[in-house]
C-alpha cells in the first residue's frame, strides 16, 4: 500500500510498527504537493524543511517510546486562522500577510504534543468569510475532484489538501458550516464538535459565539482520533467547557440498532438539488437497514437561520476585526498624514471585498437605533432555533440531512451573487447558532463526478452518537472513490 | 439679573482596583516597569487571544457595591465598547453597559444641613487602556501597554450634588469605603482614582435640568473644587448673556484655571456596544454573595461607635484614627498588647501623623507593627528610655519596622538603671558635694534636686531620673 493511500490512523500504526517513518510520510505528502499544489493552491504557507526537522524529532521520540499516540508522525495541515508561533498566520488576508504570531493556538499545541507533523498553513476564505475559498487574498483553492469547481469554504484549503493527499488530516474552523461544507464538496469527513469542546485560544476570531475548531479527515476513524487529541478544557478560553467524555475513539462501533434518526422535511424543499436529495435519502435508507429507526419530522424555523446568522456573525466580526489597524502588527498603509487616515487606508487596502461587506453589515446592525431591531432580534431567533432543536432531540438521537443544497459550484459562480452564496449555508448554519456537534461525510457522487455530503447533527455533547452513526454508515457504504489520482 | 442659580452635579468616578494581576490576563498590575514588559498576547490584543475574568475583580466590585448599598446584579455581562484609538489594543474596551454589576445604591455624606444621601446609579467593571507617549525628538508616538487591562470600576452617581463641598465629601466617603475594603488606594494624584464631573445649572426652584457638560482631567480635590466653581460661573455667564450651554466634554487646565471644549455631543461616537461573546455571563449565587457580605469589614461609622464604647480616648482622636482602617487596626492591635489605649492614640496622633504628613504617605505605607509599637510604649512607660529617644525609635520603626529593643541597645539609648556604674557615680557626686549632703540631712529637700541634677550631668542624661532620685535617698539615709 502506498503511504499516501493510507488514512492518518493507518499511517500512524505503520510508523509505530516500523513499516514507515515520519520522514517518509513528510516526503510522501510533499511529492503529492509538488505534483498538485500549483493547480490546487491548498496552502498559503508550506514548510518542507521545518516539517522534515520536526519529523526527525518525532521519530526519535517514537523510537524512544516517548510518543505512542495514534497520530504520532502523521503530517497535518492547519487552517491559516489558527496561530502558529514562529510560522506566518495570515487568515488569507493582505492585512496579515506578514504576521508571525508570538504564540501557538491551543488546538495546534495539542496536536503537536500528540506527535503530528505540521507541514503548512492551509488556504481559506479571507478571515473565514466565504463559502467557496475564493475570497482568499492569495488566490482561490480549486476542487481536487475537478479544478473548475470550488472546494467549498471557508476551510477549503484544509478539505482539498486532505482530499488530494497533500496531507493526512487537517484542522479547520466552522462558524456557519466552514468545515462541513468543504468536506462535503471535497468528499472527506468534516466534523464540528459542540461549541466549547475545542479551545478557541489562538483561533483568530470571525464570530466568537459561533466559531469552533473542527477536523477534516479521510474517514470517521481518523476524525475520532483527531478530535480526541484537540478536545480539551482550556482555562485560557472562558467559553471552553470541561468534559470527561472526549474519548471519542471509544465510540467507533458498527451499530445503530435502535438509534432514532429524524429527517427534517424542511431540509428537503425545492432549493435542494435532486441528486443531493437522492444520495442523502439513500444514506438514510442504508442506516435504516442497519437497524436505525428513521422517520421524517418538521424542524421549523429553517428559513430564519440564514438572516439570523449573518446578523450575529457580521456584528461580532465587525468588532473582532477592529484590532487590525496597522498599529501593532500586520499591514500598514504608507504615506499617511494622520491617525484616522492611516486607519482608513490600512483597512481599505488590507481587507478584501467580502470582509468589508460583513464589517459594514455588522457595524450597521450594532449601531444605535438599529441594535434592537437587528442584533437583539437575531439573538431571539437564535434562542428559538435552539428550542426547536431541543424539541427535536427530545425525540431523536441524530438528525440527518444534506450539508449543502448542491455539489461544488463552478469557480466564480458564487461571488457574483453573495445572497445566493449565503443561502447555500442554510443546512449548516443552524447547527452553529445552537452550538451543536455535526459531521459531514461523503455519501455519493453526482452526475459530474462531484461528491455529495451527508450531514448528521447531534445534541450538545453527543459527539459519540454522531461518530457511531457515521462509522456505521461508512462501513455500510463501503469504500468511497478518491481524487488522489490526477484525472 | 439677580437670578439665583442652582448647580446640579453628578460624578463618574474611575477607581483602579488593587489586584495583583490584570482583569483579563495574568500580567502584573505593578506601576512602572519598562514599557511593554507587563504584557502578553491578551492585553496586547494579539489575534486569537481571549480574555478570562480575574475573580478578584468581581469580588472587589461587589464589595464596593455592598458598601455603597447597591443592588448586586445576579446575572451580569461584559459588553464591548467599540472605538478606534491606539492605546486600546483591540480597538474595543471590555466594559459593562447593559447589565452592570451594581445598581441603585447610595452613600451618606455630612453637609452643613446634616446627613445627605447621594445616589449611586451604577458601578461597572472595565479594563484600563495603555498609554501613548509622544517622542518629540523622533516626532513619533509610542504605545506602552503595561496599563492596558488594569482593572477599573466606574462608579456613576446620580445628579444629587449641589456644590463642590458635597462633591468632595462624596469622593472622600467613597475613598474611605474603598480603602477600608482594601479594593484600591484611591490616590487622585497617581490616577488610581479619577473623577469626571457632570455639571449643569438651573434657576433655583426649576424642576428640569439644564444642559450639562462633562469635565475631565481633574487630578486633585483642589482642582475639582476650582473646576466646579469655574464651570458654574461659565454656564451662568452664558445663560445671563442669553446664550445656550452646549452639551460637550471639556478639559480642565488647572494651571490656567480654565477649561476648553474637547468634543461636542455631535461628535459623540456610536460605540456600538454589544455583549462580549468571549466572556460568559456571570451568575452570582446567594451563597457567594452572603460570603462577600460576611467578609465586609467594620466600616468607619460602626468602628467609631465601638471605639467610643471600648476605649477612653478623646472623640477627636477616634475621628482621626478611624479615617484609615490601617491606622484603626494598628491602634487596636497595639492597645491590646500594651493595654495603654491613650498612649497608643497619642503616638498615632502625634508622631505618626507628623511623619505621614511630612513624607506625604498613607498609613499603610508605614511598616510599623503593633508588637513593636507596643514594645516601644512599654519601654517608655517603664522609663527605660527618655522622650527624645522614644521619638527617634518611632521614626526608625515608621520607616523599617525595626525591633525597638534591638534598636535601643544598638544605639545605646537605654537609660542606666540601678547598676554598679550608677552607684559609683552617685557616691562620687555625694563625695564632691558635702555641702549639699549636709543641707539635705539638715532638712532641706531642695538640695536633693541639685544632687540629682549633678548626677544626670555626669550620666549625660542617660539615667532614669526616678531611679537616681530613689537611690540618692537611700544613700543619704545611711
Amino acid at each position: 500500500m502506498k503511504l499516501t493511500d493510507m488514512t492518518a490512523v493507518e499511517l500512524g500504526r505503520a510508523i509505530r510498527e516500523r513499516k514507515a517513518t515520519a520522514m517518509e510520510a513528510v516526503e510522501a505528502v510533499f511529492s503529492v504537493i509538488e505534483e498538485r499544489e500549483a493547480q490546487l493552491h491548498c496552502f498559503v504557507t508550506l514548510d518542507r524543511e521545518g516539517a522534515l526537522r520536526r519529523a526527525k524529532e518525532v521519530q526519535k521520540q517514537i523510537d524512544a517510546g516517548k510518543l505512542s499516540g495514534p497520530l504520532a508522525g502523521v503530517p497535518a495541515g492547519i487552517k491559516d486562522n489558527l496561530c502558529t508561533g514562529g510560522m506566518r498566520t495570515t487568515c488569507a488576508s493582505r492585512i496579515l500577510e506578514n504576521f508571525v504570531p508570538c504564540y501557538t493556538a491551543e488546538a495546534v499545541e495539542r496536536l503537536e504534543q500528540a506527535g503530528a507533523v505540521l507541514i503548512g498553513k492551509t488556504n481559506m476564505d479571507e478571515f473565514a468569510m466565504g463559502s467557496t475559498s475564493e475570497t482568499s487574498a492569495f488566490g482561490p483553492v480549486k476542487n481536487p475532484w475537478n479544478p473548475a469547481h470550488v472546494p467549498g469554504g471557508s476551510s477549503g484549503g484544509s478539505a482539498a489538501a486532505v482530499a488530494a493527499g497533500e496531507c493526512f488530516m487537517a484542522l479547520g474552523s466552522d462558524t456557519g458550516g466552514s468545515v462541513r461544507q468543504p468536506a462535503s464538496f471535497c468528499g472527506v469527513v468534516g466534523m464540528k464538535p459542540t461549541y466549547g469542546t475545542v479551545s478557541r485560544y489562538g483561533l483568530i476570531a470571525y464570530a466568537s459565539s459561533l466559531d469552533q475548531v473542527g477536523t477534516l479527515c479521510r474517514d470517521v476513524t481518523d476524525t475520532a482520533a483527531l478530535l480526541e487529541v484537540i478536545a480539551s478544557h482550556d482555562t485560557k478560553d472562558s467559553t471552553s467547557i470541561p468534559r470527561r467524555d472526549t474519548d471519542f475513539t471509544a465510540s467507533l462501533q458498527d451499530d445503530v440498532a435502535g438509534m432514532k434518526i429524524g429527517i427534517p422535511r424542511d431540509y428537503f424543499t425545492d432549493g435542494l438539488a435532486p441528486e443531493v436529495r437522492r444520495h442523502v435519502l439513500a444514506a438514510a435508507q442504508a442506516l435504516r437497514e442497519q437497524g436505525a429507526d428513521v422517520e421524517e419530522f418538521d424542524l421549523s424555523l429553517v428559513e430564519y437561520a440564514v438572516p439570523a446568522y449573518y446578523t450575529i456573525a457580521s456584528a461580532e466580526a465587525s468588532s473582532n476585526l477592529e484590532r487590525f489597524d496597522g498599529i501593532k502588527y500586520g499591514y500598514r498603509a504608507g504615506d499617511c498624514q494622520e491617525l484616522h487616515e492611516m486607519y482608513k487606508k490600512t483597512r481599505s487596502e488590507g481587507f478584501g471585498e467580502e470582509v468589508k461587506r460583513r464589517i459594514m453589515l455588522g457595524s450597521f446592525v450594532l449601531s444605535s437605533g438599529y441594535y434592537d431591531a437587528y442584533y437583539l432580534k437575531a439573538l431571539r431567533v437564535k434562542a428559538l432555533i435552539r428550542q426547536a432543536f431541543d424539541a427535536a432531540f427530545a425525540k431523536y438521537d441524530v438528525i440527518l440531512g444534506p450539508v449543502a443544497p448542491t455539489t461544488a459550484p463552478l469557480l466564480g459562480e458564487s461571488l457574483q451573487d453573495p445572497i445566493r452564496m449565503y443561502l447555500g449555508d442554510i443546512y449548516t448554519i443552524a447547527v452553529n447558532l445552537a452550538g451543536l456537534p455535526a459531521i459531514s461525510l461523503p455519501c455519493g457522487l453526482d452526475g459530474e463526478g462531484l461528491p455529495v455530503g451527508l450531514q448528521l447533527i447531534g445534541d450538545c455533547f453527543e459527539e459519540k452518537k454522531l461518530l457511531r452513526t457515521a462509522f456505521t454508515y461508512e462501513k455500510a457504504r463501503g469504500m468511497f472513490g478518491n481524487c488522489r489520482e490526477v484525472k | 439679573m439677580g437670578k439665583q442659580y442652582e448647580t446640579v452635579i453628578g460624578l463618574e468616578v474611575h477607581v483602579e482596583l488593587a489586584t495583583k494581576t490584570k482583569i483579563f490576563c495574568g500580567c502584573s498590575t505593578a506601576f512602572g516597569g519598562a514599557p511593554n514588559t507587563h504584557t502578553c498576547p491578551v492585553c496586547m490584543g494579539m489575534p486569537g487571544s481571549l480574555p478570562v475574568l480575574n475573580g478578584k475583580v468581581l469580588e472587589y466590585a461587589v464589595m464596593v457595591g455592598l458598601a455603597a448599598n447597591c443592588e448586586i446584579t445576579r446575572y451580569c455581562k461584559f459588553d464591548r465598547k467599540n472605538y478606534f484609538y491606539p492605546d486600546n489594543p483591540q480597538n474595543y474596551q471590555i466594559s459593562q453597559l447593559y447589565l452592570p454589576i451594581c445598581r441603585d445604591g447610595y452613600v451618606e455624606i455630612e453637609t452643613q444641613d446634616g446627613m445627605k444621601r447621594i445616589g449611586i446609579h451604577e458601578i461597572h467593571m472595565e479594563e484600563d487602556a495603555g498609554k501613548l507617549i509622544h517622542d518629540e525628538w523622533e516626532d513619533c508616538t509610542l504605545v506602552d501597554y503595561n496599563r492596558s487591562g488594569v482593572p477599573l470600576i466606574e462608579i456613576v452617581s446620580e445628579p444629587d450634588m449641589r456644590n463642590a463641598q458635597e462633591v468632595i465629601a462624596f469622593l472622600e466617603k467613597l475613598r474611605l469605603l474603598i480603602r477600608y475594603l482594601g479594593a484600591s488606594d484611591c490616590k487622585l494624584q497617581e490616577g488610581s482614582m479619577r473623577a469626571d464631573v457632570n455639571l449643569s445649572v438651573r434657576e433655583a426652584g426649576a424642576q428640569t435640568f439644564g444642559t450639562r457638560t462633562e469635565m475631565k482631567n481633574l487630578n486633585s480635590f483642589k482642582a475639582i473644587q476650582r473646576a466646579i466653581e469655574g464651570e458654574r460661573e461659565r454656564q451662568i455667564d452664558l445663560l445671563e448673556a442669553g446664550e445656550k450651554v452646549m452639551q460637550e466634554t471639556r478639559r480642565w487646565d488647572d494651571a490656567k484655571g480654565c477649561s476648553h471644549a474637547m468634543r461636542s455631543k455631535e461628535d459623540a461616537q456610536d460605540y456600538r456596544y454589544f455583549p462580549d461573546p468571549d466572556l460568559t455571563p456571570i451568575r452570582i449565587s446567594e451563597a457567594w454573595l452572603s460570603e462577600r457580605r460576611a467578609a465586609l469589614p467594620e466600616f468607619r461609622t460602626e468602628k467609631m461607635e465601638r471605639f467610643r464604647r471600648e476605649y477612653k480616648i478623646p472623640d477627636y482622636d477616634i475621628q482621626i484614627i478611624t479615617e484609615s482602617r490601617h491606622m484603626a487596626d494598628l491602634f487596636e492591635e497595639t492597645a491590646a498588647i500594651c493595654k495603654e489605649p491613650k498612649k497608643v492614640s497619642n503616638w498615632l496622633m502625634g508622631e505618626m501623623l507628623r511623619l505621614l504628613k511630612e513624607e506625604e504617605k498613607e498609613p499603610e505605607d508605614s511598616g510599623i507593627s503593633p508588637a513593636h509599637l507596643a514594645a516601644l510604649i512599654m519601654m517608655k512607660e517603664k522609663g527605660e528610655i527618655n522622650g527624645t529617644a522614644a521619638k527617634e525609635v518611632f521614626e526608625a520603626m515608621f520607616h523599617t519596622d525595626v525591633d525597638p529593643l534591638l534598636y535601643v541597645e544598638e544605639k545605646g539609648l537605654r537609660l542606666a538603671a540601678d547598676t554598679d556604674a550608677l552607684q559609683k557615680v552617685l557616691r562620687q557626686v555625694l563625695a564632691d558635694n558635702p555641702g549639699s549632703v549636709e543641707d539635705y540631712r539638715g532638712g532641706k529637700e531642695k538640695a536633693l534636686g541639685f544632687l540629682v541634677g549633678q548626677t544626670m550631668k555626669v550620666m549625660k542624661g542617660k539615667a532614669n531620673p526616678g531611679d537616681v532620685n530613689r537611690m540618692l535617698r537611700e544613700l543619704l539615709q545611711r
